[in-house]
């Protein structure tokens, strides 16, 4: 969305940030671990919860960061939050 | 004894949804035809043999659902996520987001228009802000330019598709650039607010309704915020496959937009400065969905050779080789978005 990147390009960059293959990015099993470790945030479900992880706004922090890309609410969340 | 060889039935849909049977030989003619026809409105080339058969291997399959190979992946972009009835508004984001899956999701009001939406800014502004708390993905906002909302009765100026009928075309031309303009300042009057509440990308559903004009705004629209915010998701989704010269004289960078097909689009929304293109291509609700779908990519597929910017095909009810009605069915939906991917490369619907 904020580089305009095709799908294949923008696969390939996401990939490289987390270290991965494209065909991991599409893989539950794999990017599971991934979100885990590099905090990126996971789906809470009965099965599977991670309330001590990032999520929700504090993952969007750290795919900021991760992907060096400006997302929009993190930017307010310190602008607000004076940080 | 003579042995008359039969052919076996398929279940298919018509572009209305009803279900029926056709033979393989049936749907390879409609496929045919549907190439044909298109080819020849859009004036673009046929599908070639090879793309044929593969559309005919996926609609003559009678699987219950169909599916993209693993790897090839696209992006989800849900114009109007949710159902408007399972918990708050943002609930029911995140019921898109996790139990769905949609990549970027959508906050919108049910009175689905830039006019609606500025008078109640404020509070879509308050929910954008706990979404953006709450979801992981992406979350845009969205709405119609709706142009037709600007004209009398409904709006300010006069009726130009009442004027028109009366000869009166000068008079309905300046009504639809008046409506313009007013449109191009509500849609950044929202836009604003939403980007201070923290929306990643803002979304122009249905661009061109009323025609050259509504297009226009839009265009005009995306380049304004465009040069307010670089950074900013600008997603503009078309209403059809052709735009209507309701003006016809009207045009963006010098070019008429009046009988704008998918191509011509893309390059005005890409001049624009969007981040995301939407093609829209409406469903012949007489046809079978097999005839649909070859029309639909025969007049996308010249997009997919000039791309700079993603597109995101509309694939929904009634658009995109999906049957129009309320209750769009998976082995339709999932055969459309399966032929969109794999013939035409698309990175997302």
């Amino acid at each position: 969305m904020t580089r305009r990147m095709r799908l294949k390009e923008a696969k390939q960059y996401v990939a490289g940030k987390l270290g991965c293959t494209t065909r991991d990015l599409s893989d539950p099993v794999a990017m599971e671990q991934i979100r885990l470790e590099k905090g990126l945030g996971t789906l809470p479900f009965t099965s599977s919860v991670h309330p001590d992880d990032a999520g929700m706004i504090e993952a969007k922090f750290n795919i900021a960061e991760l992907l060096d890309i400006p997302i929009n609410c993190v930017e307010r969340f310190k602008k607000h939050a004076r940080l | 004894m003579e042995v008359i060889h039969v052919e076996a039935k398929i279940p298919t849909r018509m572009g209305d949804g009803s279900l029926v049977e056709m033979t393989r030989s049936e749907l390879k003619a409609d496929l045919e035809e549907g190439t044909r026809v298109a080819a020849q409105k859009a004036k673009v080339p046929e599908l070639t043999q090879d793309e044929l058969d593969h559309l005919l291997d996926i609609y003559a399959s009678p699987a219950r659902f169909a599916a993209v190979d693993i790897g090839d992946e696209v992006v989800m972009s849900n114009d109007g996520s949710g159902t408007k009835h399972i918990g708050n508004r943002v609930q029911d984001l995140q019921s898109y987001e996790q139990v769905l899956g949609v990549d970027i999701i959508e906050l919108w009001q049910i009175d689905y228009s830039y006019k609606a939406t500025k008078t109640n800014v404020a509070h879509e502004g308050q929910s954008m802000k706990i979404a953006q708390m709450l979801c992981t993905n992406p979350v845009q906002y969205g709405a119609m330019p709706d142009l037709g909302r600007y004209s009398k009765p409904d709006g300010p100026f006069d009726n130009w598709s009442e004027l028109l009928p009366q000869g009166k075309i000068q008079e309905a031309r300046d009504a639809q650039l008046q409506a313009a303009d007013m449109l191009v300042d509500d849609i950044a009057f929202v836009a604003d607010h939403m980007v201070a509440a923290g929306a990643d990308g803002i979304d122009f559903d249905t661009t061109g309704a009323a025609g050259d004009a509504d297009f226009l705004a839009g265009l005009r629209a995306c380049r304004a915020l465009r040069e307010r915010y670089p950074w900013l998701g600008i997603e503009i989704g078309m209403a059809s496959e052709f735009v209507l010269g309701m003006h016809g004289q009207i045009e963006f960078d010098g070019e008429r937009l009046a009988g704008m097909w998918p191509k011509d689009q893309l390059r005005m929304v890409q001049q624009a400065g969007a981040s995301i293109y939407g093609p829209a291509v409406n469903i012949n609700t007489g046809k079978s969905t097999a005839w649909n779908i070859a029309r639909a990519i025969t007049f996308i597929k010249p997009c997919m050779e000039i791309a700079e910017i993603p597109v995101h095909v509309n694939v929904g009810m009634g658009v995109g080789g999906v049957p129009t009605c309320v209750y769009p069915p998976a082995d339709a939906t999932s055969r459309a978005s399966k032929a969109f991917v794999e013939i035409l490369k698309i990175d997302g619907y």
